[in-house]
Formats: C-alpha cells, sequence, structure tokens
C-alpha cells in the first residue's frame, strides 16, 4: 500500500541565510483577528504610557563658565562642537560626545553679548560690551602661543548681536543700527537704521540669505534687505521682542520671541497679522531656535524651562526643566534635530533630547518597525482622552504651575470683561479682535 | 514845471524800482546800479515835496521797515493798491526802451515756463524706496511657495533633503593614462582597432550603429513588435506550461498520458497504413524497448524497494500484492507481440498497442490496485446512480473501442472522452463486484490470493475476454441473435468479482454498512443459489444461456435496490453527504455535551427575569411624602390610613417607551456608562469634517495583524525622516530645482562703487 504523506517544498520554508527571518506563513482573514479596534486602541495606549515612562530627555550638562551663559553657537560642520560665550567674556568650546570643555578663551572685557561661527567652520565672530567685534580661530593656537583674535574690530558703539552671513564673507551686527561688515575692512559696508533704538538682535535669513531680520527695544521688528541696502518693513509688538529666528525650511517665515510670553511666527510678507501665536510659557522668552527640519522651534525663558513648539501649533509640545536651571537665556537646536542645547543663568549648558522618550544609538528593524508603528497608533488615537490625558501629563515645578493657574485666570477675567463690554454696548461698537490681531500694534512701511 | 519834474522823477523811481525787483539772473548794467542810492535820496526828497503841497489825496505808500510775512519773494508789494500787480504792468514802461529789448524776451520766456515741484522730504524718500523694496522681495519669497506648500502636505520629508550622488565615473575616465604593456594586451588591441571596436565605450561598433540607423522606422517597428509577439506568445505558453506543471491531480495526468499514447498510437496506425515501412521501424522500437526492458531487469523484484517488500511481504498482504503488481508489469512489458491472423489484426491491434503501451497499463494497473477511497467516493455519487443505466451501453462502448478501430474512429468521439467513459466503465465495473461480493459469502476469501494475481493483468484479462467474446458472438451470432451484448458482457464482471473483492475497505461509514447488510439479506433471499454454481454458469456461458440472463436480472434488481436506497435522503450512501452526516452527529454530541453540562440553569427564563428587573429599576419611581403619626395615631402596628397616603403620594411622570419593548430578546440601557466615556471621543477632532471620517479611519488597522508587511510598512511611515549624525542644512534653492541666484548679496554699493560715486560727484554739482 502507498502511504500518502504531506510534503512541502523547503524553498517555501527554508532560509537562505542563517540571518533571514523565519518565513511565517501569515492568514490575514478578518474573521481571525477580530476586535481590531480595540486591540489597536489599547496597543495605543501602552504604547502612550510607555513613552512617559521613557521619557528621560536631560543627557548632558556641561559646566565650567564662571558667570551665566549668554550665547551659544553652533559648529555648521561639526556636530560635537559648540560653542558658548558667557556674561564675564569668557567664551568655551565645547566637545559634547565627550561632554568636555576643549578650549577657554578670555575673549571680551564684560559681557560676551554675541558669537557667531563662520559658515565654513574655520573661524567665529564674538561681539561683547567692550565695543569690539572679534574674528577667531576655531583651531587652538600652538603649544606656547597666545591666544589671540585674528582680527579685531573697535567700534564706536557697543554691539548687542551678531550673525554671519551663510555663503559669503559677510557678517552683520547690531547695536544703534545694523551694520553689514566685509570680513576683510574695518568699516561696515553698509549701515541701516530706521528710528533711534538700540537693536537687540540681527539674524540672516538661511534660505534667502539677503534678508535680515533684528528687533529693538522700541518694541519693534526690522527686516533688511542687504541688497538694496535698506530696511523693508516694520511691525510694532505690544511689548519688545527679544530675538528672532527663520525657518530653516520656509524662507518667508520667522518666529520672534517676545517679552510678552509668547512667541509669534510671521510671514514676512504678512506682518500684520501673526500666522501663529505660540503660548504657554509664564514669562518673558528669551530666545528661540528652529529644529533644522523647520517643523519645531524650542524657545528658552526666564521662567527657568525651556519649551518645544510644533510650528503649526499655540501650544508646547513639551516643556524641560530641572530643579538647578536658572533663567535660560539661550537655546539652539543642534543641527541632526536630535538634541537641543540651552545655557541658563547658572552658567551650565545643559543638553536634552529633542524627542524625549527617544531611544539613544541604533535601531534594529524591527525596533525601528515598532518604534514607527507605536508613532503611528498614538497620532491615530491622540484624540482619544484617556490617551491624551496621559500624553499630556508633565510634571511642572510649582512656580511655574501656580504662575498657569494665575495666569490662566487672569485671562479668563480679562476675556469675562471683554465679553461684557461686547454684551452692554451697542452692538458692533466694540470690535472683536482676534488673539492674532491683538499683540500687533502697527506695521510701518 | 514842477509837475513835469515831478513826472519824471517819478518814472526814474519806478524804472529803479522795477529793475531791482528782477531777478539776479539777468544782468543789469552797471552804470544803471550806481545810480541807485543817489535816486533814492532824491526820492525820498520827492515825497516829501509832494506829500506838503497836497495833504488831500494824498496815497500812503508801503514802508517796508521790518520783515513781514507779506513781504513776496520779489519785493514787490502790491499793498496798498488793492490790486495785485502783474508782470504785464511792471513791463508797460519798458515798452518805450529798445535797449531792454532782450529782458523783455527772456521775461517773457519765463512766463512760459513750468515751475519745478517742490522734491519731497527724505522720509518720504525712504518710505518709498522702503516699499520698491519690499515689494520686489515679496515677490522674490513667492517662488517658494509651492516648495513651502509641498512640504507641509507631504506624507513624508526625509532630511538632509540634498542627496549626495555617487559619483560614477566610466573606468576609462578613470584609468586614462592606461596603456596595453604586454603583448598580448597590444595584440587584442590591434584586432580591436582593426575591426573598429568601440575599445573604451563597449556600447556598439561602428557597423552596429550603421546598421541601426539604416533600418527604417517601421521596419524597425514590425520587428518590434514581432519580437514583442514572439516574446509574449513565448510567455504565455511558459505559463501554461507552469500552470499544467503545476496540477497536482493524478487523474489529469493520467488522461493527459493517456492521451498521448494514444495520439501516439492513431499516428502509428495511419503510419502502418500510409508508410508501412515507417511503421515497421516504429515496431522495431517498440520491440526493441521491450528488449530493452527484458535486459534492465528494472520490474524484476532486484531493486531496494523490491527487497524490502520481499522481507515485508510475508507479514503484509499489502507487499505481496505491490510484489505481485510489479512482476506483472514486468511480464507485461516483457511480452511479446502476438502475431495475430489477417483476419483477426484489426481487432487484437489494439490490444497489442495497449500491451506495448506501458502507460495504459500502469494507468489501468494504478486504477485497479489503488482505489483511492477520498477520489472515488466523489465518483461513486453519481455512477451508482448510472450503474443501471450504463450497463446495457457498457458493451457496446466496450465494443466499438476494443473491437474496431475504424468505428473508433468513425465517431466523433475525442479520445480524452474515450477514455473518461472507460474510467468509468471500470468504476461501474468494480462497483458491481463489489455488491456481488456482498451478495456472495465471507468464505470466498480464500479466493483472494489467485485473484489478486490476476487483478495485476486486468487489461490483458479484459482484453482477451473480448477478444473470446468476440469470437464466441461470431460463432453464435445465428443461435442467440438475441442476447449477445448481455452474452459478452457477463463473463468479465464475473471474472472481475474475485479481484474486486479485496477492497472492503470502500464501506466506510455505519450507515453504508446497514445498508450493505440490507443488501445482502435482499439478494440472499432473492438469489439462494450457491456461488458455485453462479461460476460455473459463467465458465460455460455459451451452454447456458439463462444464467447470464439471471444475473443480469439479479443485477438489475440490486440496482434497483440500490436505487430505492439512493433515493431516500436519510440513508447516507454518498461520499460527500456522509462526511456531512459526521459533521452533524458531531454537532449534535457537541450540543448534547452543552445541554448537559447547563442542565441546571435555564438561561432563558433568567434572562426574562433580569430584563423584568431593568425594567422596574428604570421606571421612575413614585414619592410617598405620608408621615405617620402626623394628624393621627401612630406607633407601632399602625400606619397611615389610605386616604392619606393616596393624598400625599406623589405619582412620577411616565417616562419615554422603552426602546427595548418589543425587542425580547434584549435589553437596552440608555444610561451613560462613565467608565467607557474614559475611551470614547466626545467631540469630532480638528481635521475632520464629518464624524463617520473619523470613525473610517479608527476602524482601519495599521498593524501587521491585519496587514501585510507591505502595506504595514506603507501605513507606518514616520512623517520625518532624520539620519543620526548627518547634519541637516537649510533648505536651498537648487534641492527644490530652482536655480540659485548667482548675484551676490553683498549691498549695491559694495558690488558698484562707480556708480554710487558718481552720483554722489552729481549731488555735489547740483
Amino acid at each position: 500500500m502507498k502511504v500518502k504523506m504531506l510534503s512541502r517544498n523547503p524553498d517555501n520554508y527554508v532560509r537562505e541565510t542563517k540571518l533571514d527571518l523565519q518565513r511565517v506563513p501569515r492568514n490575514y482573514d478578518p474573521a481571525l483577528h477580530p476586535f481590531e479596534v480595540p486591540r489597536e486602541y489599547v496597543r495605543a495606549l501602552n504604547a502612550t504610557k510607555l513613552e512617559r515612562v521613557f521619557a528621560k530627555p536631560f543627557l548632558a550638562s556641561l559646566d565650567g563658565h564662571r558667570d551665566g551663559v549668554n550665547c551659544l553657537a553652533k559648529h555648521p560642520e561639526n556636530l560635537a562642537t559648540v560653542l558658548s560665550g558667557a556674561c564675564d567674556g569668557e567664551v568655551r568650546i565645547w566637545n559634547l560626545t565627550q561632554r568636555n570643555c576643549i578650549r577657554t578663551i578670555q575673549a571680551h572685557e564684560g559681557f560676551v553679548r554675541g558669537i557667531c561661527t563662520r559658515f565654513c567652520g574655520t573661524s567665529f565672530f564674538t561681539v561683547g560690551d567692550d565695543k569690539t567685534v572679534k574674528q577667531w580661530k576655531m583651531d587652538g593656537p600652538g603649544y606656547g602661543d597666545e591666544e589671540e583674535p585674528l582680527h579685531t574690530i573697535l567700534g564706536k558703539t557697543v554691539y548687542t548681536g551678531i550673525d554671519h552671513h551663510w555663503k559669503e564673507a559677510v557678517f552683520a551686527t547690531c547695536g544703534q543700527q545694523v551694520d553689514i561688515w566685509d570680513e576683510q575692512r574695518t568699516n561696515p559696508i553698509c549701515s541701516m537704521t530706521w528710528g533711534f533704538d538700540s537693536i537687540s538682535s540681527v539674524k540672516f535669513n538661511p534660505i534667502e540669505t539677503f534678508l535680515l531680520g533684528s528687533c529693538a527695544s522700541d518694541r519693534n521688528i526690522v527686516l533688511y534687505d542687504m541688497r538694496q541696502a535698506t530696511p523693508l518693513k516694520k511691525v510694532i509688538l505690544d511689548m519688545r521682542t527679544n530675538t528672532i529666528c527663520w525657518n530653516p525650511m520656509e524662507a518667508f517665515i520667522f518666529t520672534a520671541a517676545n517679552e510678552d510670553y509668547n512667541l509669534y511666527t510671521f510671514d514676512m510678507r504678512a506682518l500684520d497679522t501673526p500666522v501663529m501665536v505660540h503660548m504657554d510659557h509664564v514669562s518673558a522668552v528669551l530666545d528661540v531656535d528652529y529644529s533644522p527640519t523647520g517643523k519645531e522651534f524650542v524657545s528658552a525663558s526666564f521662567d527657568k524651562s525651556i519649551r518645544i513648539f510644533p510650528v503649526d501649533k499655540s501650544r508646547s509640545r513639551e516643556v524641560y526643566h530641572t530643579k538647578r536651571m536658572q533663567h535660560v537665556i539661550c537655546v539652539k537646536w543642534t543641527s541632526d534635530s536630535k538634541y537641543i542645547m540651552c545655557g541658563s543663568d547658572e552658567m551650565n549648558i545643559r543638553l536634552w533630547k529633542a524627542n524625549a522618550s527617544e531611544k539613544l544609538g541604533v535601531l534594529t528593524s524591527r525596533e525601528k518597525a515598532a518604534k514607527d508603528y507605536n508613532q503611528k497608533l498614538k497620532e491615530k488615537f491622540q484624540h482619544y482622552p484617556h490617551i491624551k490625558r496621559i500624553a499630556r501629563h508633565r510634571h511642572l515645578p510649582k512656580s511655574i504651575y501656580s504662575q498657569i493657574q494665575e495666569q490662566r485666570i487672569m485671562k479668563e477675567a480679562r476675556r469675562r470683561k471683554e465679553v461684557n463690554r461686547i454684551k452692554h454696548s451697542k452692538p458692533g461698537s466694540v470690535p472683536i479682535v482676534s488673539e492674532k490681531k491683538k499683540h500687533v500694534v502697527a506695521v510701518v512701511k | 514845471m514842477t509837475a513835469n519834474r515831478l513826472a519824471e522823477s517819478l518814472l526814474a523811481l519806478s524804472q529803479q524800482e522795477e529793475l531791482a525787483d528782477l531777478p539776479k539772473d539777468y544782468l543789469l548794467s552797471e552804470s544803471e546800479d550806481e545810480g541807485d542810492n543817489d535816486g533814492e535820496r532824491k526820492h525820498q526828497k520827492l515825497l516829501e515835496a509832494i506829500s506838503s503841497l497836497d495833504g488831500k489825496n494824498r496815497r500812503k505808500l508801503a514802508e517796508r521797515s521790518e520783515a513781514s510775512l507779506k513781504v513776496s519773494e520779489f519785493n514787490v508789494s502790491s499793498e496798498g493798491s488793492g490790486e495785485k500787480l502783474v508782470l504785464a504792468d511792471l513791463l508797460e514802461p519798458v515798452k518805450t526802451s529798445s535797449s531792454l529789448a532782450t529782458v523783455k524776451k527772456q521775461l517773457s520766456r519765463v512766463k512760459s515756463k513750468k515751475t519745478v515741484e517742490l522734491p519731497l522730504n527724505k522720509e518720504e524718500i525712504e518710505r518709498i524706496h522702503r516699499e520698491v523694496a519690499f515689494n520686489k522681495t515679496a515677490q522674490v519669497l513667492s517662488k517658494w511657495d509651492p516648495v513651502v506648500l509641498k512640504n507641509r502636505q507631504a506624507e513624508q520629508l526625509v532630511f538632509p533633503l540634498e542627496k549626495e550622488e555617487p559619483a560614477i565615473a566610466p573606468i576609462e575616465h578613470v584609468l586614462s593614462g592606461w596603456k596595453a604593456r604586454t603583448p598580448l594586451e597590444q595584440e587584442i588591441f590591434n584586432l580591436l582597432h582593426k575591426n573598429k571596436q568601440p575599445v573604451t565605450d563597449p556600447l556598439l561598433t561602428p557597423v552596429e550603429k550603421a546598421s541601426l540607423r539604416a533600418m527604417s522606422l517601421e521596419e524597425a517597428k514590425m520587428r518590434r513588435a514581432e519580437l514583442q509577439r514572439a516574446r509574449a506568445l513565448q510567455s504565455y505558453y511558459e505559463a501554461k506550461a507552469r500552470r499544467e506543471k503545476k496540477i497536482k491531480s493524478k487523474k489529469y495526468h493520467k488522461v493527459v498520458k493517456k492521451g498521448k499514447a494514444k495520439k501516439a498510437l492513431k499516428e502509428f496506425e495511419q503510419l502502418r497504413k500510409v508508410n508501412p515501412a515507417a511503421a515497421l521501424e516504429e515496431l522495431e522500437k517498440i520491440e526493441k524497448a521491450r528488449m530493452m526492458e527484458r535486459m534492465s531487469l528494472k520490474h524484476q523484484n532486484s531493486g531496494k524497494w523490491a527487497k524490502s517488500k520481499a522481507i515485508m511481504a510475508k507479514y503484509d498482504l499489502e507487499a505481496r500484492q505491490a510484489m505481485q503488481e510489479q512482476l506483472s508489469k514486468n511480464k507485461e512489458l516483457t511480452q511479446k507481440l502476438q502475431v495475430a491472423s489477417e483476419s483477426e489484426e484489426e481487432e487484437g491491434g489494439t490490444e497489442v498497442e495497449e500491451l506495448l503501451v506501458p502507460h495504459v497499463v500502469n494507468e489501468v494497473q494504478m486504477n485497479v490496485d489503488g482505489p483511492n477511497p477520498w477520489m472515488f467516493r466523489s465518483c461513486t455519487s453519481d455512477t451508482k446512480e448510472a450503474a443501471t443505466q450504463e450497463d446495457p451501453e457498457q458493451l457496446p462502448e466496450l465494443e466499438a473501442h476494443g473491437v474496431s478501430e475504424s468505428e473508433g474512429e468513425e465517431r466523433p468521439m475525442a479520445e480524452e472522452e474515450i477514455l473518461l467513459r472507460e474510467f468509468e466503465e471500470r468504476r461501474s465495473l468494480r462497483k458491481r463486484s463489489e455488491l456481488s461480493q456482498d451478495a456472495e459469502p465471507a468464505g470466498s476469501q480464500e479466493t483472494i490470493d489467485s485473484g489478486s494475481q490476476e487483478v495485476l493483468s486486468e487489461l490483458r484479462v479484459l482484453s482477451q475476454k473480448l477478444k473470446e467474446n468476440h469470437q464466441s458472438r461470431k460463432q453464435k451470432a445465428s443461435s442467440e441473435g438475441t442476447i449477445p451484448q448481455v452474452q459478452r458482457e457477463e463473463p468479465a464482471p464475473e471474472e472481475e468479482e474475485p479481484l474486486l473483492l479485496q477492497r472492503p475497505e470502500r464501506v466506510q461509514t455505519l450507515e453504508e454498512l446497514e445498508e450493505l447488510g440490507k443488501e445482502e439479506c435482499f439478494q440472499n433471499k432473492e438469489l439462494p443459489r450457491p456461488v458455485l454454481e453462479e461460476q460455473q454458469s459463467e465458465r460455460t456461458p455459451n451452454n447456458r444461456p439463462d444464467a447470464p440472463k439471471e444475473k443480469k436480472k439479479k443485477e438489475q434488481m440490486i440496482d434497483l435496490q440500490n436505487l430505492l436506497t439512493t433515493q431516500s435522503p436519510s440513508v447516507k450512501s454518498l461520499a460527500v453527504p456522509t462526511i456531512e452526516e459526521l459533521e452533524d452527529e458531531e454537532e449534535r454530541n457537541h450540543r448534547q455535551m452543552i445541554k448537559e453540562a447547563f442542565a441546571g440553569d435555564d438561561v432563558i427564563r433568567d434572562f426574562l427575569k433580569e430584563k423584568r428587573e431593568a425594567v422596574e429599576a428604570s421606571k421612575p419611581k413614585d414619592v410617598d411624602l405620608t408621615l405617620p403619626g402626623w394628624g393621627e395615631w401612630g406607633g407601632v402596628g399602625l400606619k397611615p390610613s389610605a386616604k392619606k397616603r393616596r393624598r400625599f403620594l406623589i405619582k412620577a411622570p411616565e417616562g419615554p417607551p422603552r426602546k427595548d419593548k418589543n425587542l425580547p430578546n434584549v435589553i437596552i440601557s440608555e444610561k451613560r456608562n462613565i467608565h467607557a466615556a474614559a475611551h470614547q471621543v466626545q467631540v469630532l477632532p480638528y481635521p475632520f469634517t464629518h464624524h463617520r471620517q473619523f470613525e473610517r479611519t479608527i476602524q482601519t488597522p495599521i498593524g501587521s495583524t491585519w496587514n501585510t508587511q507591505r502595506a504595514f510598512q506603507k501605513l507606518t511611515t514616520p512623517k520625518v525622516v532624520t539620519k543620526p549624525g548627518h547634519i541637516i542644512k537649510p533648505i536651498k534653492a537648487e534641492d527644490v530645482g530652482y536655480q540659485s541666484s548667482s548675484r551676490s548679496d553683498l549691498p549695491v554699493i559694495q558690488r558698484n562703487p562707480k556708480r554710487i560715486t558718481t552720483r554722489h560727484n552729481k549731488e555735489e554739482k547740483l
């Protein structure tokens, strides 16, 4: 009698190499996999919880400065190198991978007001309270040589900020006016001024590199065109803007960090209404920097915290703080968009993960797939109250927490009053002003 | 005289004044200018004199002692006169003097010229500059709009944006300095050069290129189409072959093989008719095959398998059978061709060939010895019913097939069809034999062995029988012409009976067995004849014409019985329904088990009770406000009066009708579950415009449990992908396909200092 046996083709189940995954026959019949929504919901819930469990963003603190850190700069070519200037005129260069200081320069007397690197990464510029602009080599001097700047420009007034052009050997300083300098000359190529007030910061547009933005202490933001050597437009806000930052992926978008606790994202072609008002800080916002992907930005505030905002959201997605971190003066997002650095009053530079629960290091493909899946699940079920609550939960220091409560009350009271005023006055006599328009005082052509 | 003098002095005065008022551009003569001071003094005197002359019509002249608003630019005041001073008035006195003609001309020219507008103030100018610059910049920036929009809506953005293109340079470019050095290389290159072969770019030789160029477009198109067609046909053919190869059905393959064999046979037959020499050759080939078989000892129980079987044969009936089968096969294969007489050649032809063609034999054998019960079952459903009808038909067909080839050719029947019919025949034969086997007593088991041997060479036996029949028919055509078919048919099944006895396993279920038992009884009643007798009758079919008749009758009766039994659906004799029956039984068992397990509880009543309770609970309650002891005696055992109770009872209003009022098997609770609310979205989230849209996104699973790997990967692609350790530079115009402006960003002044300086010079001159 013939014995009939089930036989399989080895090609269907034998791996070619040992490293291949075992082939698992699957049946996708939906009848065999019921309850897809509840199951995915539970998975999303677990993913959200795990995200919160693993949210440990703080990586390192770089200490060594002997005064508050006033400014930070990234190396354009090297991810590991960071430059910082302190309030005592000291400039330090740090190595992030080793987490130590590799070079110290006593650059200025008084504050180092601004620091910027040249686009090629061979040198950097500093401005200080001693009315000088100094250019330094990125590499340290040889053994026994003295630490000396490549060039020193002695100005007539104090410079409060500096930024380097993204492509050419030109940099801009600000103080009483915006000066544009050729690196080779000791006099500015051109000076642009509009009004008479001290300008606190100037920034080159990274995409359309002839554009500049500056903010002055008379509450205005001024845009300049370097080619035509003329200012373009000015917008006056409620309160002073401390600094601005251009979006590195969208040429006409910039964000201004304001004293009124808010950040304003503007389309520079339509300055009368900000594209978005970002509010969550409870004290003056001192610095802002975009992620290199242009999707998010980080802001440093006087309220001892830094927050990460999506560009298109008015509320922050993340807040970082530690007990020891004081007023955060400067913040930078690293060029690989993975980390955030902030320099604060208490002389430390802190390194954070941009994504609090992200796993550092190399991921296997399965890990990556799981990560992506979890991310998508979280996105999919983000509107569910339970998940939303968990995802949004953050611990805050008491001071910030109480401030938030207080401000909520104040805001509510203001809103109520406005509503009452509208209710009790002749219809149409009290205009309803949107939150976006409320903060723009005027646009000057 | 005095009056005359006075007039003269007046005229002089007016002249003087006018001249003084003329713009400085108009040069005056020196002499006139000198006499100015003298004249003024005189004029003063004159005025005084006049005023002293006449006090009445004295006219007050304007005195210009201090700066006033009304002083005009040209020092002429018309104040006091009450009328405006016109240039013409001033010019009137000039008419007389011809020396002032040039001045007059110039004046008239001034009159015709328009005045230049005032230059704008600096702030205004700057504002205009700014506006123009802003508009220009906005225009420049607007080119980024589509890029930004695209990036914002992109499903996935991979950073860094710029793609590092691997620089691929052809090896010839890299190794430009390379030269042939060794003699071999030199020789090769010489050859290549001589034949104009491409040395560096190994694509086409000049000749090839030329030929390519020579081919016209239409020609090329045609050629291409041809090639395409050929390729397509090839692919179709391949696909077909693959598909056919994949078919697992043995039956199908058997049929195909058989078909092929038949075809070969037919061809051979035709060949024999048309070209006997070639046919002979073919025959020789067949003979050779036989010889080879004889020499090769292939089926002689000498192989590994056969030896193992030989060991087993002692104990295992099947092994023994298999061995015998093999032997018989050997016998068949090595049997010499029968040389038939001329008259019988036509009849025997097919048989011979059948014997020669191994496929046929194998096929039959397989069919005989290895009845696949599964296959069999599925077939029996129709065969059983058809058995009765087929019986009479069977033989003519056999005859047609086996006896006369010419008849077979005449029939339009396809070979496959014939084959299939053969199958059916065999099946029906088997069936019948089985039935008769049941009829036979169990004691006939002894015959099994002898019978089994014969099974293996079934075909041959069959054909021999047929031959015999044919002969017998020839002999008795005159005497028993009425029942030749029956006669012919009978012996074959009778002979087969013992062969088919071997397979009692066909009866698989209890029902079948029962049924068979019934049949047995029936047959036993009907046919009390001993088997021996029957066999005898079979062996001498010619002598006893009644016996086959009776046999036939018996079979028909059995079949009738069969029909009767199969007609009733309760009796499951067919294979597939049997399985169903089995399943039914299982289900019944299952149900029984559940019933037993939950014997105690009455679920339906429980449910009804539950529902009643739920209805009660959801009903609004009446409020009883009676106070016992209020207005009457109270205490243990005393109740407030019914009247009072009625009075103070507040009846609750009837609630809306329950939704499950008419649904007996459902309880619908309209209470909101707070615990569920935590897991439910209350408000439609922002980007969605309709709740159904949102629900749809939620209901589509994205996990790999529900999706294929590819779909899963696609569904879970992250929106932003960054490479660790890669610097992301700001977007550049080149990245998105724009041309980056080659213009420097340096200010205009810096770029073009000459132009600026000339402008400055101009300004200075002005």
